[in-house]
């Protein structure tokens, strides 16, 4: 069943969507962009403690998968993810509050980098544990069956987690009992410093599928269209047939894995990351936009000004949010309340 | 009252919810067609049907992590543990996930999910099959731990838990299923977090819960034959933990002895007994006492899994020494 995106249906996705979304693509990709960006430089400062996995280079992914989706709709998201969180509706300035380990932060200070949840937007949380997530994800999808709903479950994680149990009891489930739920593996190629060709037996994800009759594809993760594309189809057949879908989005972090690990360290080299940066994601779809003739230099300095300012507010407002108190220490451990803890008034 | 077992005991407490609450579900393997491998939901499937009785495959991470994200978004599953050994598979999602949601988000996802299967060793069910890890669930904060040791308080309970908001950890005793019990056929709760005096007595306390409590039961019939009256504090929950009735114990018999059928080595008994001295160190005329499961894997062979099981003798043996008349 795995089919791949071709150049044709990437044409016909630019003719067919409407301008402001198209416009409104680059914007997230670009604010994507500098928000990771400004982290590096917030971590350098270390006004960002603990890990803290930067996006750069993959925002075709989440930009484009995301929209097609509803408000309601549920996503699931790993480590890496601070801009699924901001392109899904979080506040920016609540996500860099978060970073900052502040109050006004998305989990009030308690989740960090690595745990940004927003019960409002529909974000499920960023998961920790390569992996561990694919069953919880899975289980908000039973849970529309279940409600008769129809609710679309959104699950990204790295090609890493294709080899951890949890990704194959899920998958096995979700075919099984015929759940709502996109598996959308970033195969970026390194699951940390180990690439794939070290790590899986085999090279093709998506071919992962088969094992469990279930639908899949693969697509350059690198192109916001057609990601749009295929998970695009994939959130109508998902949403009419109940039918899930594995999708493998192939694509490239400019980064290194955290910011603890250099640019290209000791399992890549620097030319590979250079050449893989000629194929930035927000260029070809600029270049791509210009030729249709739907934006200019100035429209793009425009965004890319807007961007900039966005995250600029983010900061400020980070920088005003006060420090949790001594009191939330022992808030939100439970909600029912007993000894020490203590549910939070908010 | 009618007299039942401890296994139909929780099949009503299920009946009853399943039939309150529509968002509750019962999830695990071998719970519907093959009625529960200790035929807990024994007819379930029949009156609920495939939508809220489901069978799984044999995949503990899975169907845990599962349950947990159902509950996310609203719904009470209860997931079936065949056997407490296999939620070592499921323990990551218990613990980073279930655990830890509702801190981690900002009190912005609880989890009202109960896991519950049976505990404890059986009859030579040998290494794998035979351990009582409460204590390992207990050490979490976000969760909460309860081991019923009757039928009564295995209905109660096991309805307090699956109306609880957060995920409850329910040790069930796998060799107290046969065991019988008058439970009312109407409708009432045990509170998690309050613990029972199982029996009266004025010259030694016995903390003991779940199958321990017939352990220590045993033993003080046989102490009361020599004139020695034992009271029995049954915790019932472990998370949260009722302190004040065995110190009020304490006040009165000044000695305890804590059974526990897990290992000693940081085990339950460690923390109980620590909670004791802080707090009755007063009123203690001995050293607190612990009756343990052998510090070892569970043998298969007969006698050696009785040597490695806390016995009313052990337990005898105990209260003489607390008494100093060893």
């Amino acid at each position: 069943m795995a089919a791949t995106t071709t150049p044709d249906h990437i044409s016909r996705q630019l003719g067919s969507t409407p301008k402001a979304t198209l416009l409104d693509m680059l914007a997230k990709m670009l604010l994507g962009r500098r928000f990771e960006e400004k982290c590096a430089e917030m971590y350098a400062l270390q006004n960002i403690g603990g890990f803290c996995h930067l996006y750069i280079g993959q925002e075709a992914v989440a930009v484009g998968a995301l929209s097609t989706l509803r408000p309601d709709d549920a996503i699931f998201t790993s480590y890496r993810d601070h801009v699924h969180a901001i392109v899904k509706g979080c506040d920016p300035g609540r996500v860099m509050a978060e970073l900052f380990g502040r109050r006004d932060g998305v989990s009030k200070g308690k989740g960090g980098s690595m745990h940004l949840f927003d019960r409002q937007v529909g974000l499920y949380g960023g998961h920790a544990i390569v992996g561990g997530h694919i069953p919880l994800a899975t289980g908000v999808a039973f849970a529309s069956k279940y409600q008769q709903t129809d609710r679309v479950t959104l699950c990204f994680f790295g090609e890493a987690a294709v080899n951890i149990g949890a990704f194959h009891e899920s998958l096995n489930m979700a075919a099984l009992w015929k759940l709502p739920c996109i598996y959308i593996v970033e195969n970026n190629r390194y699951g940390m410093g180990t690439s794939i060709e070290r790590a899986s037996a085999i090279y093709d994800v998506a071919a992962r599928a088969s094992a469990y009759d279930m639908a899949s594809e693969t697509v350059d993760g690198m192109d916001v269209l057609a990601v749009r594309d295929c998970v695009g189809r994939a959130v109508e057949r998902v949403r009419s047939e109940h039918a899930p879908t594995l999708i493998e989005a192939r694509c490239y972090r400019f980064m290194g894995h955290s910011m603890s690990d250099p640019v290209h360290g000791h399992y890549r080299t620097k030319e590979e990351v250079e050449e893989q940066k000629l194929q930035d994601p927000i260029k070809a779809y600029f270049g791509r936009l210009l030729a249709a003739g739907l934006i200019d230099q100035n429209g793009l300095l425009e965004l890319d000004r807007e961007a900039r300012e966005t995250v600029e507010r983010a900061i400020r407002f980070a920088e005003a949010s006060p420090e949790p108190s001594a009191d939330d220490l022992y808030a939100d451990v439970y909600a029912e309340p007993y000894g020490p803890f203590r549910k939070s008034e908010a | 009252m009618p007299l039942i077992t401890y296994r139909d005991a929780l099949n009503q407490a299920l009946r009853e919810e399943l039939r309150r609450d529509p968002n509750v579900f019962l999830m695990g393997e071998e719970v519907g067609v093959y009625q529960g491998a200790y035929k807990v939901s024994k007819d379930l499937l029949q009156e609920f049907g495939e939508r809220r009785i489901i069978d799984t495959p044999i995949t503990e991470e899975g169907f845990t992590g599962v349950g947990i994200g159902a509950a996310m978004v609203g719904l009470r599953p209860v997931i079936e543990m065949m056997t407490w050994n296999f939620s070592l598979l499921a323990m990551d999602q218990i613990i980073n996930g279930a655990a830890k949601l509702l801190y981690m988000s900002g009190g912005q996802f609880s989890i009202p999910i109960v896991v519950r299967g049976p505990g404890g060793a059986a009859h030579q069910l040998a290494a794998q099959h035979s351990q009582s890890i409460e204590s390992w669930y207990a050490h979490v904060p976000g969760l909460k731990v309860v081991a019923p040791s009757t039928p009564y308080d295995a209905k109660g309970l096991l309805k307090s838990a699956i109306r609880d908001n957060d995920p409850v950890i329910f040790f069930e005793g796998e060799t107290l299923y046969g065991s019988k019990g008058e439970v009312p056929a109407e409708e009432y709760t045990i509170p998690i977090g309050v613990a029972d005096i199982k029996r009266q007595g004025t010259d030694v306390t016995l903390v003991a819960w779940s199958k321990m409590v017939m352990v220590a039961m045993k033993a003080a019939e046989q102490l009361a034959a020599e004139g020695i009256s034992c009271e029995i504090v049954d915790p019932r929950s472990l998370r949260p933990f009722d302190n004040a009735p065995i110190l009020a114990s304490i006040a009165k018999t000044n000695r305890c002895v804590i059974v526990e059928e897990g290992w000693p080595y940081a085990g339950l008994g460690a923390q109980i007994a620590y909670q004791i001295q802080q707090s009755a160190f007063d009123d203690l005329d001995a050293p607190v006492t612990r009756v343990t499961g052998a510090d070892v894997p569970m043998p298969y062979a007969r006698n050696l899994e009785h040597l490695a099981m806390p016995s009313p003798a052990s337990v005898v043996a105990a209260v003489r020494e607390v008494l100093y008349r060893s």
